[in-house]
């Protein structure tokens, strides 16, 4: 089949579309001649934006009213599919909601999903979506069979957004119908966690800490260095699982993923489940006792010593700069 | 308060993973253990039965190859039975398919408060089996769960979101999917190890619990290709003599991040 239809699960963040779903109308645009946005909220101030990265329609649900997207997209999702305007394929960005949007959907239409994906492609063998396995050494390319719509999840940064600088997209309203039991979870109170300075995913410099600090008091020092370097502070999932510091830090494959123009991994082994999440980065220094640390491998600086002496001494000397 | 936890028996992460050459799907033919990120959910479920004072924990899994060890640990923990799913045609079955087989054998438990999954497996992280199997269920769902508590037959989550947590709630019956190092699972004790052997595993095939086509046939994805990625040249690796900092600071100015 020839894709001429991409929907993409569009995210707005203060009325705002995400950096994600600028990331995915892009892609979505070089494929395919028509791409819609499907939208869990109002539509807000997004749709000019929208419009510029691509898209030339806008599906909104409007307000969901606490309900979380999963359940209440999918089935907005569906009735307007059956209503005939049926995608050749849904992107959904890899994160919670696109993540449960693009699971209950897949039951309501009996369609498999891709997960995990970094790039897409049409080719003789069909439609084939490319994702990373063994902390990306190896990717793997998988074509859908059957029919559309095709379900794939991309992880963030994928694709570098570019706005083609299109016309207002058209604006159409998905309402959501009656969800009975299945759509009664509620959102009844949001907590942000996030630290000051810049975000972890759009920071120019991150510092990481793991188990290598040894202990939850030593953190601290990530902080710390972070902050000198007007960078954001971020962790493996070792020390979040140990609750030093929170999920919102975490940097993976079930963390964010961030290519910063310096990665500096402290105290951090380099397990496959970290890698993924920032072997993207430009340049990276890493710090560990440990000299066989699989980290070394994509170091483009690396120091075997002791976290607990080489960072205070990089700390007092960038401190001491003029 | 009847609990159902789903647990996936994968190979021991510890050793490097493979790809079959033929058919390109993840290699998982040695031993089998539990699934790390299941043992949150087990522990999760014990404490709500516990608190609950009445109720059980029940464990569903698939495998192909008739694989229990990892159930077992599971029951040594304190689970009550457990349903397998497994016959050699399941191999190469999507999360679709396995939450179509999951579901059918939550069914056969009887009434269910709870499903309980982890976010994703750490061997295949398709990530979406949970919701899709909540979907077939009927059930409402709460997904990432850092927090948990059931008062009054309403699960209250907390839930990660991008920059912190929700707080969520649903009546039950509800599946929830919880993180890691949302609570500390437990080491099986010695009796609960002596325990979990007579405890009982009902073993089922997909025909039993008439799903067809399930493995390769039931999954409308086939892989067609598998390559190197470009590898990622390692650069000065040096060891610390006292003065590292400095070639770190040298590193960051040649960058112009200083």
């Amino acid at each position: 089949m020839t894709i001429d239809n991409i929907w993409v699960f569009g995210q707005l963040a203060n009325g705002a579309p995400t950096p994600g779903t600028l990331e995915l109308l892009t892609k979505a645009r070089s494929l395919a001649s028509q791409v819609s946005v499907f939208l869990g909220s109002e539509v807000s101030s997004a749709s000019e934006s929208l419009g510029q990265y691509g898209a030339s329609k806008v599906y909104a649900t409007g307000d969901l009213a606490g309900k979380l997207p999963g359940v209440a997209v999918s089935s907005a999702m569906k009735d307007v599919i059956d209503g005939g305007d049926k995608p050749s394929v849904i992107f959904f960005p890899q994160n919670y909601d696109g993540r449960d949007t693009m699971a209950r959907l897949s039951v309501k239409l009996g369609r498999t999903v891709l997960t995990n994906n970094v790039d897409i492609a049409e080719s003789s063998d069909g439609v084939i979506a490319t994702t990373p396995i063994f902390g990306g050494n190896t990717l793997v390319n998988t074509a859908f069979t059957g029919d559309g719509p095709f379900l794939v999840a991309f992880r963030p940064k994928s694709f570098v957004a570019e706005s083609v600088g299109g016309a207002a997209p058209q604006v159409i309203s998905a309402p959501v119908g009656d969800l009975g039991a299945q759509g009664s979870a509620k959102v009844v109170a949001s907590h942000v966690e996030e630290s000051s300075g810049p975000k972890l995913d759009e920071a120019n410099v991150v510092v990481s800490g793991g188990r290598g600090l040894g202990e939850a008091a030593k953190y601290s020092m990530i902080e710390d260095l972070a902050k000198l370097l007007k960078g954001a502070p971020g962790a493996s999932r070792a020390i979040v699982d140990a609750g030093w510091v929170p999920y919102s830090y975490q940097v993976g494959q079930t963390g964010k993923v961030v290519k910063p123009t310096v990665y500096i991994a402290v105290g951090i082994s380099g397990a496959t489940q970290h890698m993924v999440g920032m072997k993207g980065s430009k340049n990276i220094i890493a710090i560990n006792k440990d000299k066989e640390a699989p980290i070394f491998g994509i170091a483009d600086l690396g120091i075997i010593g002791d976290v607990h002496k080489v960072i205070p001494k990089l700390i007092d000397a960038l401190k001491s700069r003029p | 308060m009847n609990i159902v936890v789903c647990v996936k028996q994968i190979p021991d992460p510890a050793t490097p993973g493979a790809l079959d050459e033929t058919t390109h799907a993840l290699k998982r033919d040695g031993k089998l253990i539990l699934d790390e990120s299941d043992g949150y959910g087990v522990e999760m479920a014990l404490q709500l039965v516990t608190t609950a004072g009445e109720g059980e924990v029940s464990l569903v899994s698939m495998a192909p190859n008739g694989e229990v060890s990892g159930l077992r640990t599971a029951l040594a923990m304190g689970a009550a039975k457990g349903i397998l799913v497994s016959d050699p045609t399941l191999a190469g079955s999507d999360a679709l398919t396995t939450a179509r087989i999951l579901a059918a054998a939550i069914t056969k438990l009887g009434k269910v408060d709870l499903v309980i999954a982890g976010t994703e497996s750490s061997d295949g992280y398709t990530g979406t089996m949970p919701e899709q199997l909540a979907e077939i269920l009927g059930l409402a769902s709460i997904t990432f769960a850092k927090k948990v508590k059931i008062e009054g037959g309403i699960v209250k989550v907390n839930r990660q979101s991008e920059n912190g947590y929700d707080e969520v709630e649903c009546p039950t019956p509800a599946l929830i999917t919880v993180t890691a190092g949302v609570v500390e699972p437990r080491y099986p004790s010695f009796k609960g190890i002596m325990a979990a052997k007579s405890k009982p595993i009902e073993t089922v095939t997909a025909g039993d619990l008439g799903i067809t086509p399930v493995g390769w046939a039931g999954s409308d994805q086939k892989i067609v290709k598998v390559v190197k990625a470009e590898a990622r040249q390692a650069g000065q690796i040096i060891e610390d003599d006292g003065e590292s900092h400095g070639k770190i600071v040298a590193f960051l100015e040649n960058l112009k991040v200083i």
